[in-house]
């Protein structure tokens, strides 16, 4: 399941609704994304998040769909927000159910890894010097193409 | 054809969207950015570096080589930085 929202989100009533009424899930593997008060050595007072509605959701589920076919797999959440989010705000959240960790665990960091370079997200930062775009790193490229080979 | 422009690529070109019919000598993604670097000097400066824009047809991302039809909508943006 995919949702883009402005809103937070609460963590542990999203785990109890993904596995819920499912006794096949052995665990949930998750990732939660937060904004954090630095970045590039400045200080960071907040991030907006902008996105492309329409592209956004449609990467986000060939990523999920790509998951599934990858993992044995019960469920799938990926919740990002946008908008402007201060430093311990939840940004994302990226949640897998199976019967086993090594598909959860496996499929949690895939999906993670491949959203930040396919779906349609630019941070702007808030610093003492103005407010500056986020630049995408290489590091994240390499991440997200460690899994090119399936 | 609709043009999107995000993130600051839009900062830079100073418009969100606009409606533009695709012009006669353009016919493909390539050939986009060429007509739009001379449309002005927020566009030139915005698309100067084809290395720094990312662009996506119909939701879809696409390389420089892709053809366009008047009708799609075409967006340009910087690498992505969500997550």
């Amino acid at each position: 399941m995919i949702r883009v929202q402005r809103e937070d989100f609460d963590v542990g009533a999203e785990f109890d609704r993904l596995a819920r009424g499912n006794h096949r899930i052995g665990g949930i593997a998750s990732f939660v994304g937060l904004v954090r008060d630095l970045g590039g050595g400045d200080p960071v007072a907040a991030l907006t998040l902008e996105h492309y509605p329409g592209m956004t959701e449609k990467k986000l589920a060939e990523v999920e769909a790509e998951a599934h076919r990858r993992w044995p797999l019960d469920a799938v959440l990926i919740i990002h927000r946008y908008g402007r989010l201060e430093p311990g705000e939840r940004i994302v959240l990226v949640a897998t159910a199976s019967p086993h960790r090594e598909a959860a665990l496996a499929a949690c960091h895939f999906l993670i890894d491949w959203l930040k370079t396919k779906a349609p997200f630019w941070k702007s930062e808030e610093t003492p010097a103005g407010e500056r775009w986020v630049e995408a790193r290489a590091e994240d490229e390499e991440a997200a193409g460690r899994w090119d080979k399936g | 054809m609709k043009l999107l422009y995000f993130a600051w690529l839009r900062a830079r070109i100073g418009i969100a969207e606009e409606d533009a019919p695709l012009p006669a000598e353009v016919d493909d993604v390539a050939g986009l950015l060429a007509w739009l670097r001379r449309r002005g000097p927020g566009y030139a400066e915005a698309l100067k570096d084809p290395r720094t824009v990312r662009v996506a047809v119909n939701h879809d991302y696409v390389g420089l080589d892709h053809p366009l039809r008047d009708g799609d909508e075409v967006a340009l943006f910087p690498p992505v930085t969500g997550g």
